[in-house]
């Protein structure tokens, strides 16, 4: 017995020791490492719901929506749940695909990250947030994958807003678009990521980028507890959404429908036309009525994830670029609306505005003769008809006798330079400053700019005159040697503002280029109150319940560098346009007597294409409310397809056939008001 | 008066409670450690069960808690059993559970949770004789190794060889459903019993030898199942496939090392609630009281399976009897084993192991055979200095 008990002494000590491993590393793991236990354990027992935030309305002036939200069936995927499947979801996606009736690839396709390589259809968002597959299920498959959740783990069905655009294609580039919000700019813009959410959608384009931070509100957060196949057991805590604002704009819808109507016209009318632009400005504050570009597109192709085929369609120069609004970002020779720069440029500088100035057919200018329209004289005039019959000799005359007087090819320390500064002084050059993203700024060639082209060139120009041309030389030597001449000028002379180009820049010719917009809001402080305002879409941003109305006002930027005896004569002189001048024919039987229409056309030439046509307008002559500045890319000449298409307006908008869109003849100006329940009161 | 008549005479209450009585011989540490260890084991499997029991929440520990009075009843039984009696017998017992064994792999045999270790009885019970096998494998080895060889106290050579293959049928017949952890159990009781009873130290080296060579053999020639590979793998490095084999380690630390000190409090694991680690009320029960009761419950837990432990090496050590030295030593080494490989498990030191936590886990056939074993020791301590 001895020999046993020994033995069991043995074994009580292997016990002991035993029993001291174990609370050993009982103390090492809950006490020692137990807060590292409880945030795995509160990882894999919670999951965080985010309840997205309902994003705010757009709304015109009158409280009629431009974007709205319709709520929808969204069927989404967790990509990092399905990934990490053994198979890597391959059967949840194959059954998913089935009750969605889609093929397997589809949809495989679109739960893949965007990538230099990859083609769309993809995901450019977070891939840590469930990836919308469709957004518009039957409520019998959400159903078929909400009751069978087990055998579709990594998948969500759920009620969710969309964005719904009731004017179509109208207005798409000014409204802008939603895409998911991408890793970089989670990253760039840190207040984002505070009340972000990740399955929230970012505006990208437009007023939804602009206005973003308003229309987004808050997301809500769900901290659910879930058992280990998903299943939600309880909720742990809440936080609800702060719905966004409700942004309301200068904007009137049916305004916006006679714009858009009016471009689709110009342009199937004009058979080389390859864009348009209108922009219809109040021209009291600044406000933008209605703003439109062809060729344009429906942003509902931006839901749920837009096919391969829409995106390239959108980005294709074939089809026009449709996602530019040629309004901001279209940069176009002006032709002769220009012309009321360059008069208050002659003004400034001394000319008479009183004065008589003769309109011969042709201008000597450095050797060679500028015509006018047609090569015709028009005798002496006075400066009215000069802009009525829209007369060049007058100008190329003046921008030659500045030229001179600046100290012509060899310029004196500081030349005045009045067309290319006046020009500046009217807002062209730069951004208007309008509540959109992107906007161009064109540009006002003069002196200086000369200088700074020649220094960016000069070098390229040297070599090239030195080397000249030889790939060009074997299919045609005339042109290569041409081109060899011209590289040699640029490289000895290319910063020098030759008295030809002063001439084209005060018809709005040669290398000025002006936006829509810019002109609008150029012509909006002339016919005006001479003031140049930044123009604004929004008018006002109300929070959901109605409560607390900031408005926007257009910001005055600049006056005009001319007095209100100009304005008037100008004003005065562009009012017989459409009665004696370029414009009678486009305005023929337009009923003046109810409203009469002043404006200038202009026919700008485009190397190798057809021309700009423009028309810039205002009504009534009298006391200008509207401003209407309508642009044809390849549209030919300013009365033939421009000045239709704002004559086309006007009619909509005073309802001279059909039903006016402002019946008063002036937009609205009270703001609709919104209940405290969200819906708006009109 | 007839004198030797006159202690009969007396009431049974009488009897049974006087100074003579064998109650007030009962370990009543080693008592009241069960006893504390089955209150808790109840609690865990309550709190374990209730979100998921058939019809109500405490479909199942109320099962549990009638596992728990037939083992009672059970323990009162072997504890009043002679330790003659228990000799005579334990070869009967010892082939009524190889009968058990046996019949668990021919058809009568069923599978429940993957392991075909039951026979079902009808009405909702079910047997698992492997977990018999164990207090009557002690049995018979006790019964084989009680008398050493004449003026030695070294076990026979022929003893020896019958033990080694009494426990060769049981582990060969268990290992055939299979169960790799109840072979396991059976080995260390095989081993610790062959020690005690005084084997050679050269004989004690050869075994662990073969034990060595057995698990070699084992690893080498692939008698293991995949998945039993790969959850030595997986404890091994348990970030290797944290949701296949390294899933049940890695949530089993998750739901422990949560509750922290004090842990979050019965019926308010998370963990536990959600079902993260399989087997909760059964081989992960631990997990449930470091989850809810915090490094403090699972100290106790693991303190009460030691005072188990001690109080049975007591007992044993006490004992004046071989046969029953033998076989409260066997039982030692049958808990000490089950609980050390149970919790090891689920705190990470020990590979995944299918054995029950002694007087904690769900499981009528393996509270019945611990509740055996209580009974065999409680018997011991009562006549170890009766005679």
């Amino acid at each position: 017995m001895i020999r046993v008990r020994a033995r069991l002494v043995v074994l009580q000590f292997l016990v002991l020791t035993l029993l001291v491993v174990l609370a050993v590393r009982l103390w090492q793991v809950q006490v020692v490492r137990g807060g590292q236990f409880v945030a795995a354990a509160t990882e894999t027992r919670t999951r965080d719901v985010i309840v997205p935030a309902v994003r705010g309305q757009i709304l015109d002036a009158t409280g009629r929506p431009l974007v709205r939200n319709r709520t929808s069936l969204v069927v989404s995927v967790d990509r990092s749940e399905v990934e990490r499947m053994r198979d890597g979801g391959r059967a949840v996606m194959k059954r998913l695909a089935a009750v969605l009736d889609r093929p397997v690839k589809e949809l495989r396709e679109r739960i893949r990250p965007c990538g230099p390589h990859v083609s769309r259809p993809c995901w450019p968002g977070s891939l840590y947030s469930p990836i919308p597959i469709d957004d518009n299920v039957s409520p019998r498959e959400a159903l078929q994958i909400l009751e069978r959740q087990e055998d579709f783990p990594g998948v969500i069905a759920e009620v969710q807003p969309v964005r719904e655009y009731p004017l179509g294609s109208g207005a798409s580039q000014t409204l802008g678009y939603l895409q998911p919000v991408t890793e970089q700019e989670l990253k760039k813009r840190s207040t984002l990521k505070a009340n972000f959410s990740g399955v929230d959608l970012v505006g990208r384009d437009g007023l939804e980028y602009v206005y973003d931070d308003a229309l987004r509100g808050s997301p809500g957060l769900r901290r659910v507890q879930v058992d280990r196949m998903g299943k939600v057991l309880g909720i742990e805590r809440q936080t609800s959404p702060t719905p966004g604002d409700i942004l309301i704009t200068n904007m009137d819808a049916d305004v916006q429908k006679v714009v858009d109507q009016a471009l689709v016209n110009a342009m199937k009318n004009a058979p080389r036309a390859d864009g348009a632009a209108a922009v219809v400005l109040d021209v009291k504050t600044g406000g933008v009525i209605a703003i439109g570009s062809m060729p344009t597109y429906d942003p509902a192709v931006w839901a749920g994830g837009i096919s391969e085929k829409d995106y390239q369609r959108l980005l294709s120069e074939k089809a026009g670029l449709p996602l530019v609004s040629r309004a901001t970002h279209g940069q176009y020779a002006p032709g002769s609306t220009f012309k009321v720069s360059s008069l208050s440029a002659m003004i400034r500088d001394g000319y008479p505005l009183h004065g008589k100035y003769d309109c011969p057919g042709a201008y000597d200018i450095g050797g060679r003769a500028f015509h006018n329209f047609h090569g015709i004289g028009m005798g002496v005039i006075d400066l009215h008809t000069a802009l009525v019959k829209s007369c060049d000799t007058i100008f190329y005359k003046a921008a030659s006798e500045m030229w001179t007087r600046d100290g012509g090819n060899k310029p004196v320390p500081h030349p005045k330079e009045p067309m290319t500064n006046t020009a500046k002084l009217f807002g062209f050059g730069r951004k208007t400053g309008i509540d959109l993203p992107g906007e161009v700024s064109g540009r006002i060639p003069g002196r200086r700019w000369k200088r700074q082209q020649w220094a960016a060139t000069k070098d390229a120009s040297c070599t090239r005159a030195k080397t000249g041309y030889p790939e060009v030389e074997k299919k045609d030597p005339g042109r290569a040697k041409y081109l060899k001449t011209l590289a040699h000028e640029n490289c000895v002379e290319g910063f020098e503002w030759h008295v030809s180009e002063a001439a084209n820049l005060s018809i709005g010719q040669g290398d000025v280029l002006v936006t829509p917009l810019q002109l609008a809001a150029a012509y909006a402080a002339i016919v005006g109150d001479g003031k140049l305002r930044s123009p604004r879409i929004a008018k006002a941003i109300v929070r959901p319940d109605g409560t607390h109305v900031q408005e926007i006002k257009a910001p005055v930027t600049a006056r005009l560098p001319i007095t209100k005896e100009t304005r008037d004569y100008i004003r005065a002189a562009l009012s017989e346009v459409t009665s004696d001048g370029t414009a009678a024919g486009a305005f023929s039987g337009f009923p003046m007597n109810v409203v009469k229409i002043g404006g200038k056309t202009g026919t700008a030439e485009v190397y190798g294409k057809e021309d700009t046509s423009w028309f810039a307008s205002f009504a009534p002559a009298a006391d200008p409310r509207f401003v209407v500045v309508v642009t044809i890319s390849q549209g030919g000449q300013g009365a033939m397809a421009a000045a239709p298409a704002a004559r086309e307006i006007y009619e909509g908008i005073y309802g001279i056939k059909g039903k006016a869109a402002l019946p008063d003849g002036k937009p609205v100006e009270k703001l609709p008001s919104i209940r405290k329940d969200g819906t708006v009161v009109r | 008066m007839n004198q030797a008549l006159a202690p009969q005479s007396r009431s049974f209450v009488r009897r049974a409670m006087g100074a003579q009585s064998a109650v007030w011989r009962v370990d009543g540490v080693l008592l009241v450690a069960v006893m504390a260890l089955s209150v808790i084991g109840t609690l865990l499997v309550w709190s374990s069960t209730r979100t998921w029991a058939a019809g109500a929440p405490t479909g199942m520990v109320k099962k549990h808690i009638l596992n728990l009075v037939i083992g009672w009843i059970l323990c009162g039984i072997a504890a009043t059993a002679g330790q003659r009696t228990l000799r005579v017998y334990a070869p009967a017992v010892y082939g009524v559970s190889l009968l058990g064994l046996f019949a668990v792999v021919t058809p009568l045999g069923s599978t429940i949770n993957g392991s075909h270790s039951w026979i079902l009885l009808g009405g909702g019970f079910a047997v698992q004789p492997s977990e018999l096998a164990k207090p009557a494998l002690i049995l018979m080895m006790g019964a084989l190794l009680a008398e050493p060889a004449p003026g030695t106290d070294r076990p026979r050579t022929l003893d020896l060889l019958l033990c080694v293959a009494a426990a060769g049928i049981a582990a060969g017949l268990i290992m055939l459903q299979p169960d790799f952890g109840t072979t396991m159990v059976l080995a260390v009781i095989t081993g610790g019993l062959l020690i005690f009873a005084g084997l050679r130290k050269r004989y004690i080296v050869g075994l662990g030898l073969l034990a060595i060579a057995g698990a070699a053999a084992v690893w080498l020639f692939g008698l293991l199942k995949p998945y039993q590979v790969a959850r030595f793998t997986a404890f091994i490095n348990p970030a290797n496939d944290p949701r296949g084999a390294g899933y049940n380690s890695t949530q089993a630390l998750i739901a422990i090392g949560s509750g922290e000190l004090f842990g979050k409090g019965l019926f308010h694991g998370g963990q536990t609630t959600g079902r993260f680690v399989p087997e909760q009320h059964t081989d992960f029960i631990f997990t449930v009281v470091g989850e809810e009761f915090g490094f403090l419950g699972s100290a106790t837990v693991v303190a009460l399976l030691g005072v188990v432990l001690l109080r049975g090496l007591r007992i044993a050590r006490q004992c004046d009897d071989r046969f029953g030295a033998l076989v409260a030593g066997g039982i030692v080494c049958w808990f000490a084993f089950q609980s050390f490989v149970n919790v090891g498990m689920t705190i990470g030191i020990m590979p995944i192991t299918g054995v029950p936590l002694p007087f904690v886990s769900y499981g009528g056939t393996a509270t019945f055979a611990n509740m055996i074993a209580l009974g065999l020791l409680q018997g011991v301590h009562i006549r170890e200095r009766a005679f």
